[in-house]
């Protein structure tokens, strides 16, 4: 089988392999020795960042499998994260170490988004869209309204996590927490990927009917990718919970599962490394056009009033820009352009 | 009793509203298969150009009430064009998400021009109450209800008899046969974003009359998915109905759960448990045409 340029796989296993050449595993071993250095040299604020970005990951390349991978739609992914978040900090708040209640917070938003998930044997594309929108604006309401145990209105103010005595208080420390959960979902993804369950998403999402008639069990994969997809939701909602260390329902409104969605549109729908690079860009282009506004500041003196409302608009139109001229997303780019220095001189 | 019995008329008067904003979407769906996730924002567009041109300009409200009507012609057109004719083919949640996308740009708009504070219209009807079965009722709220039903009468006829209206019913049964029986489908969709745009535009003045308008009006348009859902998506009647029948159980069970759970602000939620169920037992709602696959 002929694969990359000057690649020659002779087994399937070996075409399957995240890796194909050394210098691929030395690059990704470069770009961690840099990523892990990296915090020593930035501002606290800059990694504050880094761990946003950690965190979206998670979200993002979760939210790819079910949606870029296995065609499911959801719209209720932000919710899923807030039951991860909740969960998880009911569980510290009551004394619970931080690993298990993260563990427990994932497993939850794993059985309520499995849940959800049930009416996808029946319902498909835009109906299966509406049920989770639903979804999300009924878990968002439960948020509000069920004060006794989420604190309502007000939230829930939590602690750093805190791992065999060890605290993790600074964006510092935090940042290779974040990192360590961040790649060890992006490795679970891929390598789902990878194995029989993965195939049969893809099948899923490419035609249900077909799949059906080779003997994929409809039912039980899609509930699988529900499950495996939202657990790794609430596992960003728990970290996201004891980062920021206060939560509350307006945190994980419908915008916030239009954010993600918009992430794995722009980033490539089901391409892992694509969800990577949408989950860097939406993060950072809040910053971006702060720093625009700022520069802008000096001639138009009232743009900070307007700010707010020119960074959803701007938002909105690059979601729109990507749908319309980029419908494969970042990851697209990133192939264009390595194939690009690859062939360099010869074009074709 | 009279309590329950308000909570129905309230509901009918918001029900009557989602009706009119669910024949917008339906119309899209029916032509053009597109989920419109912006039908709010196109409510807030026609509330705020309207407002523009009755406060700010000082135009008679009837004259810039079919200014509005012009104006959201041209909106319609132009999202076709621009936005919604490259997706054609594209997958689902392409369509989705570019309407998600035009509704944050166009509710950036309107906060950008107009700020996030409500603005309030200039009384354009008589605010002495008629009565009805013993209840005051606000004159506004009757004009809405006469004029959703007009709408859809206008709307039904429109369909059933003109040949522009059965061009469109043609288009969304088959494009491929509508196309080769020379039916312009590019004309059909333009078409059909105008209507509803000029739909959702008189919703959103009417409910400007009503309560004043904020950017918040948007989430009108999540409000329309239960509605459509019980009617089923591509029923113009099921939409009518569709939005009466949520607007009077959102009121009701709102009524009810207020009464005897203590339960606040059951409202914004009610209409979405009511989406699950159907969804359940019956997806395609009440007129909808059951999708067939066949391989």
């Amino acid at each position: 089988m002929q694969g990359k340029c000057g690649l020659f796989f002779t087994t399937y296993a070996k075409e399957c392999q995240v890796f194909h050449t050394d210098f691929q595993k030395s690059t990704v071993a470069l770009f961690f020795l840099v990523l892990l250095a990296a915090p020593f040299f930035l501002s606290s604020y800059q990694v504050s960042l880094l761990n946003l970005i950690n965190i979206a990951v998670i979200g993002a390349v979760s939210l790819n499998l079910l949606t870029g991978s296995c065609g499911q739609i959801s719209l209720g992914h932000g919710a899923f994260i807030g039951v991860g978040a909740y969960a998880t900090g009911i569980c510290t708040l009551n004394g619970w170490p931080f690993l298990p209640a993260l563990l427990f917070g994932g497993a939850t938003t794993a059985l309520v988004g499995m849940i959800f998930g049930i009416p996808s044997l029946r319902l498909k594309g835009i109906y299966l869209a509406i049920a989770t929108l639903a979804a999300q604006l009924i878990l968002v309401y439960i948020f509000m309204h069920w004060t006794s145990v989420t604190g309502g209105a007000i939230g829930m103010g939590l602690d750093p996590p805190v791992i065999l005595g060890y605290s993790f208080d600074t964006d510092l420390k935090m940042f290779y927490l974040t990192l360590f959960f961040a790649v060890s979902a992006v490795l679970i993804v891929k390598n789902i990927l990878r194995t029989k369950s993965g195939r049969a998403f893809v099948a899923i999402r490419d035609f249900h009917l077909s799949a059906e008639s080779v003997g994929i069990n409809l039912f039980r994969y899609k509930l699988q990718a529900f499950g495996v997809s939202s657990f790794l939701a609430g596992i960003a909602g728990g970290l996201w919970a004891h980062y920021t260390m206060y939560i509350n329902p307006e945190q994980f409104e419908i915008g916030l599962s239009i954010q993600y969605l918009a992430m794995i549109i722009i980033g490539g729908l089901g391409s892992v490394i694509g969800s990577v690079f949408g989950a860097v860009f939406l993060t950072l282009l809040p910053e971006a056009l702060g720093i625009v506004a700022n520069l802008l500041s000096g001639f138009f003196p009232d743009i900070s009033t307007y700010f707010l409302a020119m960074r959803d608009g701007i938002f909105g139109l690059i979601l729109v820009f990507f749908l319309i001229f980029e419908p494969d997303g970042l990851a697209r780019r990133w192939q264009l352009a390595k194939s690009y220095f690859k062939l360099h001189p010869f074009a074709h | 009793m009279e309590y329950y019995l308000h909570l129905v008329l309230n509901g009918l008067v918001i029900g009557s509203i989602y009706s009119l904003v669910a024949l917008g979407f339906v119309i899209i769906y029916k032509a053009t298969k597109v989920v419109n996730f912006a039908q709010g924002e196109l409510v807030m567009f026609g509330a705020y150009i309207c407002f523009a041109l009755t406060v700010q300009m000082g135009l008679p409200f009837l004259v810039s009430f079919f200014m509005t009507l012009i104006f959201s012609v041209i909106l319609g057109l132009c999202l076709e064009r621009v936005i919604l004719r490259p997706m054609i083919g594209e997958p689902i949640i392409s369509v989705i998400m570019v309407t998600i996308g035009l509704s944050t740009v166009l509710k950036a708009a309107i906060q950008l021009f107009w700020g996030t504070q409500v603005r309030v219209y200039p009384q354009v009807l008589p605010s002495e109450p008629i009565w009805i079965l013993g209840l005051p009722v606000a004159p506004v709220y009757i004009a809405a209800f006469c004029l959703s039903v007009v709408l859809f009468v206008i709307f039904s006829l429109f369909f059933k008899y003109s040949t522009m209206g059965i061009a469109m019913r043609a288009t969304a049964f088959d494009q491929q046969a509508a196309q080769s029986m020379g039916i312009g489908v590019k004309n059909i969709f333009a078409m059909s974003w105008c209507i509803a745009a000029v739909v959702s535009s008189i919703g959103g003045i009417i409910l400007g009359n009503i309560n004043g308008i904020t950017p918040q009006l948007g989430h009108l348009g999540l409000k329309v998915f239960p509605a459509v859902i019980l009617g089923g998506l591509d029923s113009l009647l099921g939409a009518a109905l569709g939005g009466l029948i949520i607007g009077v159980l959102e009121n009701l069970s709102d009524g009810l759960a207020q009464q005897f759970f203590g339960l606040a602000g059951f409202r914004e939620v009610a209409a979405y448990f009511i989406l699950v169920i159907i969804l359940m037992i019956k997806p395609y709602g009440l007129f909808g045409t059951p999708e067939i696959e066949r391989v």
